[in-house]
């Protein structure tokens, strides 16, 4: 747990700040030059075409992939190779993946309620309560003793949405979540990510859907060969792109 | 007249004879074609050649009861042998009297064991770690004594299926968990873990058994200060854990291998530790993948005790190759092997057994 004490001297900073982010593959240079500032209960959807860079930005936030220059600062602790702090953020970060990565041994609840009883230490019969809330609130709470492969991906997906909200994260990562499911699931999980929205969690979505995109972000950002080429609000993001890039993305991406 | 009525069906007719049962079942598979046929006579005319004699051999003609090498009179198998050793084939040269502390150890283990096996016990983790630390102990105290009033016998006069018993069960029991350590040590980040770990597997499962026993019996007193001596079981049981622990971590490494980034990636994003993420999500699955090839190597360490006869400790197969040179008892090899075989094939077929009820019952709740 983050002390009292830090986590109000940053009340009034953004929750994620990337200042000069680069990154690189051996001598592929995937991220260039990043810059993000991400206030609280700011929705950011992530666009771009694949291998801009998009995912590795934000697998970087939460240290699935390191940067090599720059600072990430998540909820005033900066991300280093200290291991305590990549855990302590990793504690307020929630993930959610594009192939789901639920844990096929366990059961829904015990996917749920493992990362609450071994990382929080919450007591079992709490951490049990709390996954149902959040099974009910992803609308299954009747699988909750089934074993993951035997849901729908569309299920897979929200119950994957569940699992990190029950670390009751300040943050929510979203890796491309609806680009392994079939056409007719997509509408349940943009559902359950719209509602969140609307609660007021801080988001950041790296997804093609940009109809997800145009109702709930505050700030689209778009992304090429590993650079932020545009950022803004979708109105003016749609409406008006001012790079040549993003207007070839959009007429691509919008002709269907 | 009859009409027949489109929703009510008239009762199926079983399958013609020739395509289900037995005779359908000899048709398809021993006289489907003309080389079928020939394979079929020729394996019926080698069982002929090959099973009547061994019945006649093993049990029609053979001995069973009596008590010395003239009660095999009827020129089949003379079982008066085993039966006239048996006691020291299981229990080598331990004292008669003290016997019951080998039982009893036994005894205790498996009634320690039954809760394991048992469908509504939910502690089953928690009670096999306990077993592993505190049995080894209670079982050092019983079969070696030398406290609590139990007087001592010394290790060398540990022999048989008992001897057989302890160093296949401390085997596969210490060699499961350093084989885990080496092989996450192998995949480790750490570069020097890393080094040490494919150093020590790559090293140990370069060279024979036979070599590493040799090297624990006689070598190892070399190096060792004067006036230092281990144990020459001691020093085998080591030996066979750690050679046999080599190829439980490639073993376990293959399964590893099999999990995909994304349950780590998952693991570390919900903020789990590298052991937590070890010992909750990785391994209960890479091992599952793995039980096959686990067993597997259980089967080949149990077996492999055998070698033991080299460094002098006879083992179930040595007090059994011993007896045979016994004067009053020559000529008797093929009993003894048959026997020895016997035992040793009950103990692996039940491992193997046992392992497949154990894959089928964590496969049936997941599965889809």
């Amino acid at each position: 747990m983050t002390e009292p004490a830090a986590r109000a001297a940053t009340a009034d900073q953004p929750m994620i700040v990337l200042r000069g982010v680069h990154k690189w593959y051996g001598q592929f240079h995937v991220l260039k030059d990043i810059n993000l500032d991400v206030q609280k209960g700011q929705r950011i959807v992530v666009c771009g075409p694949s291998g801009s860079g998009k995912s590795t930005m934000i697998r970087c936030i939460n240290r699935l992939e390191e940067h090599q220059r720059g600072h990430i600062v998540v909820n005033g602790i900066e991300l280093t190779s200290d291991v305590r702090n990549v855990d302590a953020i990793r504690r307020e970060v929630g993930m959610v993946f594009q192939h789901f990565n639920l844990f096929p041994h366990l059961t829904i609840l015990e996917n749920l309620t493992l990362a609450p009883t071994w990382v929080r230490k919450m007591p079992k019969a709490e951490a049990e309560d709390v996954a149902m809330t959040y099974l009910k609130r992803v609308g299954i709470p009747e699988q909750a003793h089934k074993y993951p492969l035997q849901l729908s991906g569309g299920q897979q997906q929200r119950v994957a949405i569940a699992r990190a909200l029950c670390m009751k994260p300040e943050i929510m990562l979203f890796d491309e979540p609806t680009s392994a499911l079939d056409p007719e699931m997509i509408k349940e999980v943009l559902d359950v990510m719209t509602e969140l929205a609307r609660q007021g969690m801080t988001m950041i979505c790296v997804t093609h859907e940009m109809g997800f995109a145009k109702q709930v972000a505050d700030l689209v950002v778009f992304m090429d060969r590993g650079e932020v080429v545009e950022s803004n609000p979708p109105q003016e993001f749609f409406t008006n792109p001012q790079s040549e890039r993003t207007k070839l993305f959009l007429s691509q991406i919008l002709k269907h | 007249m009859a009409t027949i009525d489109a929703g009510q069906r008239s009762p199926d007719l079983a399958p013609p004879i020739t395509q289900v049962g037995p005779i359908a079942w000899v048709r398809q598979n021993l006289v489907s074609s003309p080389l079928n046929t020939g394979l079929t006579l020729l394996c019926l005319y080698l069982l002929y050649l090959i099973v009547p004699p061994l019945v006649r051999w093993a049990i029609l003609d053979a001995d069973f009861a009596g008590t010395s090498r003239a009660d095999c009179t009827s020129g089949g198998a003379c079982w008066v042998f085993i039966q006239a050793r048996i006691w020291q084939f299981i229990y080598g040269f331990y004292p008669p009297e003290e016997r019951w502390r080998v039982n009893l150890g036994f005894l205790l283990l498996i009634l320690a064991m039954v809760p394991l096996f048992l469908r509504g016990f939910s502690h089953k983790i928690g009670l096999a770690v306990g077993l592993v630390v505190i049995y080894p102990i209670i079982a050092f105290i019983l079969f070696y004594g030398g406290m609590l009033g139990l007087p001592e016998v010394e290790t060398a006069r540990w022999g048989g299926l008992f001897l057989t018993l302890v160093i296949a069960g401390v085997g596969i029991v210490a060699s499961l968990p350093i084989g885990i350590v080496l092989a996450l040590g192998r995949r480790s980040t750490m570069p020097v873990i890393r080094l040490v770990c494919t150093g020590f597997i790559e090293i140990v499962r370069g060279v024979p058994l036979i070599t590493v026993l040799f090297m624990a019996s006689v070598m190892l007193p070399l190096f060792l200060p004067a006036g230092m001596n281990f144990d020459k079981l001691l020093r085998a049981l080591i030996g066979v854990a750690l050679f046999s622990a080599a190829y439980m971590a490639e073993v376990v490494r293959g399964g590893l291998q099999a999990i995909p980034k994304g349950q780590y990636e998952a693991a570390h994003a919900l903020g789990l530790s590298y052991w937590k993420t070890m010992g909750l999500i990785i391994l209960p699955q890479a091992l599952k993948i793995v039980i096959p090839g686990i067993v597997n190597s259980m089967i080949s360490l149990f077996k492999d005790t055998s070698l033991v006869l080299i460094i002098g400790l006879y083992d179930l197969l040595g007090i059994v190759q011993a007896a045979t040179t016994n004067a009053e008892w020559l000529g008797l090899a093929p009993e003894a092997y048959v026997f020895a075989a016997f035992c040793f094939w009950i103990f692996c077929f039940a491992m193997s057994r046992y392992s497949l009820h154990v894959e089928r019952k964590l496969d049936r709740g997941h599965r889809r």
